[in-house]
């Protein structure tokens, strides 16, 4: 499919000069062009920050909800209508700060969707203050001392949790971050795909170059099948590995535990309410069975 | 006992001894032989231990309301005696153990008869058994068959094992034959008559009433947290969940609860959220979200005590401000407050209908007295059930918000159509995507609040109960209806009538024509400050003249609702 099909045309996008964002925008289309989702399909729902206006610079069904819940929604949109491509994306304050007890709860869920976190392990929005995934020793305009708090690790907290799949990416290489990406789109489960990306006006010290120093692929070694491995590599701060660190294949869905979809494939909008149960439900109320 | 064919019969003991086996096996047995029924409960917020009580009032005629006399009151321990002390007069008859009897005699006045729950059960096999030989004391007074009574205890226990069932249906017989003893040497009279059109009603608590009026709505989807005392929604609603394809879903918070709502709507399903005061507070930034998306949402709100915890599973009428100020923004909402189990499964339905179709956040405003209580009602009435759907196969071209005349847009979903469905929580454009362009800006909340007119034109109007020339007119809204209905019954006088509100917001239009005619008005609130008097002084300019409130956690009693509007009427 065409990339342009998911092009705005001429709008106005609110992100800096040189943000990690617009690459991770045009990764995101290219992978999607390829798998040749149709923009009718597609849902991206996003919570607030500058990575969740990320819709918005697409041309498709979009659900840009209120800030840290965009996982409650996806997964119900998802549910009612499981022939949709659903993608939750908005950045790390987004998902992991205000959001954090969705992601937690998401995870165990298991939703048929993506998740994908724009982590630039800062505020954009609201100006530079630390994110959950801020270093320690950070210093802000409110962290004035620097970071005391220990840097949330959702990498380490999605496979402690078993989440179906779990891949950290970098915007700076987007030919890798766009694999990872069809891969996590694919993945029948919950999808999880942290990607580094810098923050050109917030952040001096994760620059392009930080990350670039300080990351490394997983080998194709690796075995992603392997929770205490995949865990083992969560936990590395020295050098953060990128890549696919763990999948659980094995897992159903939340889709499909409901029920809802056994005998009957219709999304609920196509459903009527059935009169004649709804007698005998009456009619329960009357005979007290 | 005063008035032999309508007779309150009081259970009480520790949470924990089966009290709500008691009213749950009772009231199916009393309806199935074709007593009128009305049940209502009041407990502590604790599993066990504590002292809670069910009212179960048995009549000739229709009863719908809870009153405060006790005519029969079996006390399961000591500690009940004291927690229905101020209620016992010289007409009520005690059953109890003789232990019990020196407590009772402080109580004075009273007439006590010895029955030996514990011993009998105990005899039996296990005290725990003394609950069903208090099923079978009051059946058998009550001059129910004994047959019944086993089909249904089989019914009841039809999972346990054969012991168990045995031990229940003895016990039933054993009790069953006390009670035929008391009124066979007269120490009970008994004027309750069945009525053959009885067994044809339904019998149902306000909770089922709500949920089973949301299958009609075509409910499909319900997302909540746990929280008294809206839960029996939630758990009627998922143990209907295979038979009505419902996805019901307890949620992590209420905050994931409305948002998962939300969704769905927004995929197409027909979603409600079911919570209390407290929950709802945490899902107030999702209801304004329900209406910057123009979302329907349905709200069922089971009102409890506040601030705070409160008093968690005690009842009060004292969250309608908080529903209608809720939500930051300005935007149309409508909120529906049954007063009767009809209404609820009526309302209920329609709820989801008016969300639909106005696109607007909709509750349901109930509290603990009316989601705890049953009564038999006449069944009700599906031929007009259909879940109307308003959403629109959408074109190429498809403009979520597009302006419209009335403000209602069609309601596009996505992969139904040619059209893309944009919404977005930011101030947005006709396409869904966000703008700072601030003469649009106007036109959106403009837009939004323009539905607002539609709502009051299609409000439903105050049922007026009375006389059409009445002098006196009392206004109550929401679970208080049938408390009212009786007590104003009671006071026979042809100058008062009583007007219910089941739509409180927006304030149905002919409010103010009502309140003219009367001389004298007065409100009846289950609150400290007259929430409802206060709307109605902000819409018509009419101060009510007098104000019932009561704030204790429990409901008005039909006896002191008499009393307080004998005081206003003289």
């Amino acid at each position: 499919m065409n990339i342009k099909e998911f092009d705005m045309g001429e709008i106005d996008i609110a992100w800096c000069p040189g943000c990690g964002n617009f690459g991770i925008l045009n990764t995101l289309k290219k992978a999607l062009s390829e798998m040749d989702i149709e923009p009718t399909n597609l849902v991206l729902v996003s919570g607030i920050g500058q990575a969740a206006k990320i819709p918005h610079y697409f041309k498709t069904n979009i659900f840009n909800g209120l800030h840290g819940r965009a996982l409650p929604a996806a997964t119900a949109i998802k549910a009612a209508n499981p022939a949709l491509t659903v993608i939750a994306e908005s950045g790390d304050g987004d998902m992991y700060g205000e959001g954090g007890n969705h992601f937690i709860h998401t995870i165990r869920r298991n939703p048929n969707i993506a998740n994908i976190v724009h982590n630039n392990m800062v505020y954009g929005l609201t100006k530079g203050q630390a994110s959950p995934t801020s270093q320690l020793g950070f210093k802000t305009q409110v962290q004035i001392n620097g970071v005391f708090l220990e840097p949330f690790n959702p990498i380490a907290v999605a496979i402690a949790l078993d989440a179906s799949f779990v891949a950290r990416a970098f915007a700076g290489d987007m030919d890798k971050t766009k694999e990872i990406l069809k891969k996590a789109i694919t993945h029948k489960g919950y999808a999880l795909v942290d990607i580094f990306q810098p923050c050109v006006s917030f952040n001096k010290i994760n620059t392009f170059q930080w990350f670039k120093e300080h990351t490394y692929y997983l080998r194709d070694s690796h075995q992603v099948t392997d929770r205490n491995k995949a865990f083992k590599k969560a936990i590395e701060t020295e050098k953060l590995p990128l890549g696919i660190f763990y999948t659980n294949t094995d897992k159903t869905t939340f889709e499909e535990n409901i029920g809802t979809y056994k005998k009957d494939k219709r999304p609920l909008y196509e459903r009527e309410v059935n009169i004649e149960k709804l007698q005998d439900l009456l009619e329960k109320f009357k005979t007290l069975i | 006992m005063t008035n032999t064919d309508d007779i309150s019969i009081v259970l009480c003991g520790q949470a924990g001894q089966g009290i709500q086996t008691i009213e749950y096996v009772l009231t199916r047995v009393l309806k199935l032989a074709g007593f009128n029924v009305f049940a209502t409960k009041e407990y502590m917020s604790r599993i066990r231990g504590g002292t809670n009580s069910t009212e179960i009032r048995v009549s000739s005629k229709p009863v719908r309301s809870v009153v405060n006399r006790i005519d029969v009151l079996i006390p399961l321990d000591k500690d009940a005696l004291q927690h229905v002390q101020k209620r016992i007069s010289p007409e009520t008859i005690i059953l109890s153990e003789a232990e019990n009897f020196d407590v009772i005699s402080e109580q004075g006045g009273c007439v006590c008869i010895e029955v030996p729950f514990t011993k009998i059960a105990t005899d039996i096999g296990d005290k725990i058994y003394s609950n069903i030989v208090a099923v079978g004391v009051v059946a058998g007074f009550l001059g129910v068959d004994l047959q019944l009574v086993n089909d249904y205890i089989r019914k009841y226990f039809s999972g346990k094992s054969d012991d168990v069932v045995s031990k229940n249906l003895e016990a039933a017989k054993a009790g069953h034959k006390l009670g035929c003893d008391l009124t066979d040497s007269g120490k009970i009279k008994i004027g309750v008559k069945p009525n053959a059109n009885v067994k044809d009603q339904i019998l149902l608590s306000g909770a089922e009433a709500v949920a089973s009026g949301a299958i009609a709505g075509g409910c499909n989807f319900i997302s909540s947290y746990p929280m008294s005392p809206s839960t029996a929604v939630l758990v009627f609603l998922s143990q209907h969940a295979k038979e009505f394809n419902i996805i019901a879903e307890q949620a992590e918070d209420e905050i994931a609860a409305i948002n998962m709502a939300i969704g769905a709507w927004y995929a197409g399903a027909r979603a409600m959220v079911t919570t209390s005061g407290g929950g709802f507070a945490l899902m107030v930034e999702g209801l304004s979200l329900s209406a910057m998306l123009e979302s329907p949402v349905v709200i069922h709100l089971g009102q409890r005590p506040g601030p705070a915890t409160g008093l968690p599973t005690r009842t009060e009428q004292s969250d309608l401000e908080l529903a209608l100020y809720a939500g930051h923004g300005e935007f149309p909402r409508i909120i529906l407050a049954p007063g009767t189990l009809e209404e609820a499964f009526s309302l209920t339905g329609k709820a989801f209908g008016l969300a639909d179709k106005y696109q607007v956040p909709v509750f349901v405003l109930t509290d603990q007295y009316f989601l705890d209580s049953y009564y038999n009602t006449a069944r009700f009435d599906l031929s007009d059930i259909k879940a109307e759907k308003h959403i629109v196969r959408t074109e190429k071209e498809y403009r979520r918000f597009e302006l419209t005349a009335d403000g209602i847009s069609p309601r596009g979903i996505p992969a139904f159509g040619q059209g893309l469905v944009c919404v977005d929580s930011d101030e947005h454009d006709e396409h869904g995507h966000i703008t700072e362009d601030l003469d649009l800006r106007v036109k959106m909340v403009d837009k939004r609040l323009k539905k607002g007119n539609a709502l009051v034109k299609d409000s439903i109007p105050p049922q007026l109960v009375g006389p059409k020339n009445y002098r006196k007119l009392i206004i109550c809204w929401g679970s208080t209806y049938n408390i009212v209905d009786e007590a104003v019954k009671n006071l026979e006088r042809d100058d008062i009538a009583f007007l219910h509100f089941n739509q409180v917001h927006p304030l149905p239009k002919e409010t103010e024509n009502f309140l003219n005619r009367a001389e004298r008005t007065i409100i009846v609130e289950n609150n400290a400050t007259g929430q409802f008097a206060k709307q109605v002084k902000l819409h018509t300019g009419i101060d009510i003249d007098k104000k019932v409130l009561k704030y204790n956690g429990l409901s008005f009693t039909v006896e002191e609702l008499v009393e307080k509007l004998k005081a206003f009427l003289d």
